[in-house]
């Protein structure tokens, strides 16, 4: 029985459970003298009955799924390869994977142990098994004794509905957790195998370094076979397609926000503002195709034409592109911080004689600043934050440049090159990624915060 | 206050600064428009440009073959293993009865694509009953002849294409033009096939099935656990440190860059949990976690619609306080929550960046028949294609950004849809 | 005041009317009265004829009336009876508003102000106006009333500026109470003295006319008495129309007084006249508290 079918057999019977209980409440209902009697409705004895069963079983189910074929890997290996080196996780990667191979196709690849690998597999496959059977068992009897005692136990007196609210109220506390979770896991685990990282460059000469130049050489004696993971180009990298992308955004989203806002007719607004937001919904795998396929060729065509210089992959391109993006995003928020400056403030300005782009300049958007500081804020974090515009059309070689014109390269990229493909956790070019995850976190999360704070402390201000 | 004989406002010096001011408010107006037209102009060039390099690819230029299914060919037991590329390349050969050095041959079968021969194979073996006799077919035409043909690229050295084509394969590839068995057919593999090294063999299934499998996974968890989770914040949670935290913690992760929640899907997934790697369970894994914050957030939106009279009535009558916000407030609130839902999955369905760091971006011809198989998804498979040097992968990629768009623009007019057909003011 | 206690108290209330009118006849109109005759010659505004819809709205009927110099207008009347709307065609602001359609005519010192050569600016700048709520622009209190003047470069440099931000708060009375906090933002001010910095914000243009809108409705009834008394002192350099749902306030700081309802103009007087005698039913009803 595979996990699809133990899920369909286990909410099956958690619904036969619920018929049962509901139907036993309601004989006992009668022997006492009515449904009245019963301390609660009969569906809740259901419901109880129901939950108390699929509940733990599909915890069960879920923990078993998630750790069982580790640990039978780490069983297999144990016994048949016991001199394999723990630290090595190619090897092990290699061996389990020669190991799955053979017990799902029974083809060999070209190995020098075949008649041991022969033998793991069939104890693979054995404890594979064996595993099923006992999470099979062990995840219908767990939930037919708590579902099946739940049912013997009902009797008129039964508070059958605050237990099931408070399983279900519960199950919502967990869901809310989970956000939490999801923090912590993601803090953890870059945190962790960046601490590995740093355990073999030092913080200093990653924080600091000029140069990045990931690829360790295969031969020892080769040079840069340490690698050199200084990520000041990166960060400027990333700084530099960020600005493009803001110089590109910030005038574009200001200025037709505030005209749609402060000018445009009923009609136009209601025709150009959920146009811009089409962008905002344009995955961003699209931006990259669109960067990397019609605007830097064409970028680089007309530098070639002026007498310009403009690499194919430059920083201008993706820039631009990466602004396009923002722009709705940069506009609804500032629509939104500008229409909640007060009408009778744009009222007592025009009534001193001020036009309409005084009241604006000089009223409006100094109240509304900001707000749309806050909202800038939120841009730029996901400017450095962005991927896949710079992934398809940014460069990989790290170069320390100003220069929009030439191909940069940024932390996102980085991060993607660096774990698409094969990945050694024991190696600094692997463990570099989440270095450059952590700080793309943390400088992120300091935006956001910074952001969020301002604008609900403006957002007050009007209130 | 002094008064004055000439008021101000009748002063050269007022009138003069008052045509400046006109002048900057009429400036200040058309910087507005352009930025905003600048803004549609984007619009109209992505979806333009991604229209016309797009649509050509749910056509392919095919060529008609008269195959004569030569029973000297087959053997019973084993059709799978006649020659079926022989079949087609005689039968191409003979329209050129003059072409007969083998190098030219050679060149003349590279118009036919390398795949032709499985389709003929896969044809006889589902109707046996072809053996000995003639049937017209269409098959594809290699990716290079397919460009020559729609677009002319490869024609001449002056768009690039020198070298593709050969003088005597174009004389070829005309002729065969002129005769009418050169024609553009409807791309059946590109919505029926898995990925392909070869563009006029590439289909979309592959990513379309994986793209399937991860959203319903994100959508089977976020869902329920985001619905559970905004209910509770809004209906039940205390108003205390812990509850701010959770909601300040929501706020962020829903800023978080997708590139880190690749990690985390690397890091705990696959590493702790050992998990395996490529498969949509994964992704969906990963795509819910991402999504959360969106379900989580529009969905307190939508229950803090509802206003307190309907819990107040419902308390008034003996109903518990979870009896109340399942029986009558999360049912009013359900089009709100399915709006921010379908608007969290449709950013789920265009998210790249954490599929490729669980490892959805490998090469994978085989269409996966569930979300434990390895596969990719659609805008990883547009990633990829964009990498491929071949002309018409640009074609295929452009198809697929539109079918990706379509998808996402019926996704969001059904949620505009659903806010407008069951919105209600109170 | 108390409500839903019944009859008595609406006897009590009409009362209290009754008290108020005697008190207007024997103390104010007489000296109100004096003035009145003095400046009538010199008319600064006329309205002839208007009418404004909004939308399907007929919000204003053929409105006609005079604005002498030096003088204080009051226009009453219950709500939704278009004192507001009246008032805010004065200096076009209503033009804010998209389906507000005004027709008529409408002549500052003869010329008409809707016309193509009439610059909304300077109208606007010749017409002031004080909003019902106080609403200073979130800036220092000196930002707030050289708003005005380094717009149309009144003032040309900071000493020119300094005089004439301090000369309208001691105008207003505020000089003294804000001097300290003069680059601290003017809407931490308390209310009364945020109107009162409105006004000086207004007074700040030159104006030759100035219009309020209920300016003491959001006000406490000291803030109330102090803006009254500044609204007297002020009708000796500008003409002022103030619309008030307090009668007693239109009594105290008014010449002349217009009372509109539904739109129409329906009696227009000197103050006393009005409150001691009016010509027309309605006005009466209104005046005595028997509605509005």
């Amino acid at each position: 029985m595979n996990a699809w079918i133990l899920i369909v057999v286990v909410l099956a019977l958690s619904s036969l459970l619920y018929y049962v209980a509901k139907r036993r409440s309601l004989t006992i209902a009668r022997s006492v003298g009515g449904i009245h009697r019963l301390h609660s409705a009969p569906r809740y004895y259901g419901i109880v009955a129901a939950l108390l069963f699929a509940v733990p079983a599909l915890v069960v189910l879920g923990l078993w799924i998630s750790i069982d074929e580790g640990i039978i890997f780490r069983l297999v290996l144990a016994e048949y390869f016991p001199e394999l080196d723990r630290e090595s996780q190619v090897d092990i990667d290699w061996l389990t994977s020669q190991i799955l191979i053979f017990a799902q196709t029974g083809r060999l690849g070209n190995v020098e142990n075949a008649e041991l690998l022969q033998l793991a597999a069939a104890r693979y496959q054995h404890l594979t098994s064996l595993s099923q059977t006992l999470r099979n068992a062990s995840v219908l009897a767990l939930g037919s004794i708590a579902g099946f005692v739940f049912v013997l136990a009902i009797s008129e007196k039964l508070r059958a509905r605050p237990i099931a609210e408070g399983i279900i109220r519960g199950l919502m506390v967990f869901s809310s957790l989970i956000a939490i979770f999801t923090t912590v896991g993601i803090v953890l685990s870059v945190l962790f195998e960046a601490i590995n990282f740093f355990q073999i460059v030092p913080v200093a000469d990653f924080l600091f370094g000029l140069e990045w130049s990931p690829q360790i050489a295969i031969r020892e004696d080769q040079v840069g076979s340490s690698g050199l993971f200084g990520s000041i180009p990166l960060f400027v990298g990333t700084i530099l397609i960020a600005g493009v992308a803001m110089a590109v955004a910030v005038p574009v989203g200001l200025l037709s926000a505030i005209y749609l806002a402060e000018y445009a007719s009923a009609r136009i607004r209601s025709f150009a503002k959920p146009t811009l937001e089409i962008l905002a919904g344009v995955p961003t795998v699209v931006y990259g195709f669109f960067a990397a396929l019609v605007v830097a060729p064409y970028f680089a065509d007309i530098g070639a034409r002026i007498g310009l210089n403009i690499a194919h992959e430059s920083a201008l391109a993706a820039g631009v592109v990466m602004g396009i993006m923002i722009i709705p995003f940069v506009s609804s928020l500032t629509d939104d911080v500008m229409t909640a400056v007060p009408q009778s403030i744009r009222e007592a300005s025009l009534a001193c004689g001020a036009t309409h782009s005084e009241t604006v300049k000089r009223v409006v958007f100094p109240a509304a600043l900001p707000g749309i500081i806050g909202a800038l804020l939120l841009a730029v974090s996901r400017a450095i934050g962005e991927t896949m515009i710079v992934l398809m059309a940014a460069g990989l070689a790290a170069r320390l440049t100003a220069n929009p014109l030439e191909s940069v390269t940024t932390v996102t990229v980085q991060i993607v090159t660096l774990l698409v493909g094969d990945q050694e956790f024991d190696n600094p070019k692997t463990l570099a990624a989440f270095a450059l995850g952590l700080t793309l976190f943390v400088a992120t999360l300091l935006l956001n915060v910074t952001a969020l704070y301002i604008v609900r402390k403006y957002s007050e201000q009007y209130e | 206050m002094p008064q004055t004989p000439v008021s101000f406002w009748d002063t050269p010096k007022f009138k003069r600064g008052l045509a400046k001011r006109r002048a900057a408010e009429w400036r200040f107006k058309l910087y507005g428009l352009i930025a905003m037209l600048i803004g549609l102009a984007s619009v109209a060039l992505l979806f333009v440009s991604i229209t016309l390099n797009g649509v050509g690819a749910f056509w392919q230029t095919q060529i008609k073959l008269d195959i004569f299914f030569d029973p000297a060919e087959f053997s019973e037991e084993n059709l799978q293993a006649a020659n079926y590329g022989k079949l087609v390349k005689n039968t191409l050969y003979s329209h050129f009865p003059e072409v007969t050095k083998r190098k030219e041959k050679r060149q003349l079968s590279r118009i036919v694509s390398v795949g032709a021969d499985i389709m003929v194979q896969k044809m006889v073996m589902a109707e046996p009953s072809l053996i000995g006799t003639t049937k017209s077919i269409w098959l594809p035409v290699d990716d290079v002849f397919d460009m020559l043909h729609k677009i002319d690229f490869g024609r001449d050295s002056s768009k690039g294409g020198s070298g593709l084509v050969s003088e005597n394969q174009l004389k070829w590839f005309d002729s065969l033009v002129a005769n009418g068995l050169i024609d553009s057919r409807f791309n059946r593999t590109y919505f029926t096939a898995g990925d392909s090294r070869e563009p006029e063999l590439a289909g979309l299934l592959g990513a379309l099935m994986g793209s399937f499998y991860t959203i319903l996974v994100t959508l089977l968890i976020s869902f329920p656990v985001g619905a559970a989770a905004a209910c509770y914040l809004e209906e039940f949670a205390p108003r205390n440190r812990f509850t701010d935290f959770i909601e300040i913690n929501i706020n962020n992760l829903a800023a978080v860059p997708s590139v880190v929640f690749g990690l985390l899907g690397l890091a705990v997934f696959i590493n702790f949990f050992g998990l395996p790697r490529s498969v949509p369970l994964v992704g969906g894994l990963v795509l819910s976690l991402m999504t959360l914050p969106t379900i989580i957030i529009a969905g307190r939106a939508a229950l803090h619609a509802v206003p307190p009279s309907i819990r107040e009535g419902a308390l008034a009558l003996g109903a518990s306080k979870t009896q109340t916000v399942i029986q009558e407030v999360v049912p009013l609130a359900m089009p709100g929550m399915l709006t921010g839902t379908i608007i969290g999955i449709a950013r789920a369905l265009g998210e790249t960046a954490p599929l490729l760091m669980i490892g959805m971006v490998a090469f994978i011809v085989d269409i996966p028949s569930g979300p434990l198989d390895p596969s990719t998804a659609l805008p990883v498979q547009i990633f990829l294609w964009v990498d491929s040097p071949e002309r018409a992968f640009v074609e295929k990629t452009s198809g697929a950004i539109l079918i990706l768009l379509a998808f996402l623009i019926t996704m969001n007019i059904v949620a505009v849809w659903l806010r407008q057909k069951f919105e209600r003011r109170w | 005041m108390k409500t839903g206690l019944g009859v008595s108290d609406t006897l009590q209330e009409a009362d209290n009317k009754e008290h108020i009118r005697t008190r207007i006849d024997k103390t104010l109109l007489a000296d109100n009265q004096a003035n009145v005759q003095n400046s009538a010659a010199q008319i600064r505004m006329t309205a002839k004829d208007v009418n404004v819809h909004y939308a399907d709205n007929h919000a204003i009927k053929d409105v006609s009336l005079s604005i002498y110099a030096n003088e204080v207008l009051s226009i009453i009347g219950p709500s939704g009876c278009g004192k507001s709307t009246f008032l805010r065609c004065l200096n076009r602001i209503n033009d804010i508003i998209d389906d507000c359609k005004i027709r008529g005519e409408i002549k500052l010192d003869g010329k008409d102000i809707y016309s193509a050569d009439m610059d909304v600016v300077e109208l606007r700048a010749r017409v002031g106006m004080v909003f019902q709520k106080p609403n200073p622009f979130p800036k220092s209190v000196y930002d707030n009333v050289a708003y005005g003047p380094r717009l149309h470069s009144m003032v040309s440099n900071r000493e020119e500026t300094d005089e004439v931000v301090y000369s309208c708060l001691r105008q207003v009375g505020l000089l003294a109470e804000v001097e300290k906090r003069i680059h601290k933002s003017g809407t931490e001010l308390s209310g009364g003295q945020q109107q009162r910095l409105c006004i000086a914000r207004a007074l700040a243009v030159k104006p030759d006319v100035i219009l309020m809108d209920e300016p003491c409705s959001a006000l406490d009834p000291i803030a109330t008495a102090k803006i009254e008394d500044l609204i007297d002192e002020l009708r000796t350099q500008y003409s002022i129309v103030i619309v008030t749902h307090s009668m007693q306030q239109a009594a105290r700081v008014s010449q002349r007084t217009a009372y509109f309802n539904l739109g129409d103009l329906v009696e227009m007087g000197d103050t006393g006249q009005i409150f001691t005698n009016p010509q027309h039913q309605l006005t009466e009803d209104y005046i005595t508290g028997r509605f509005g």
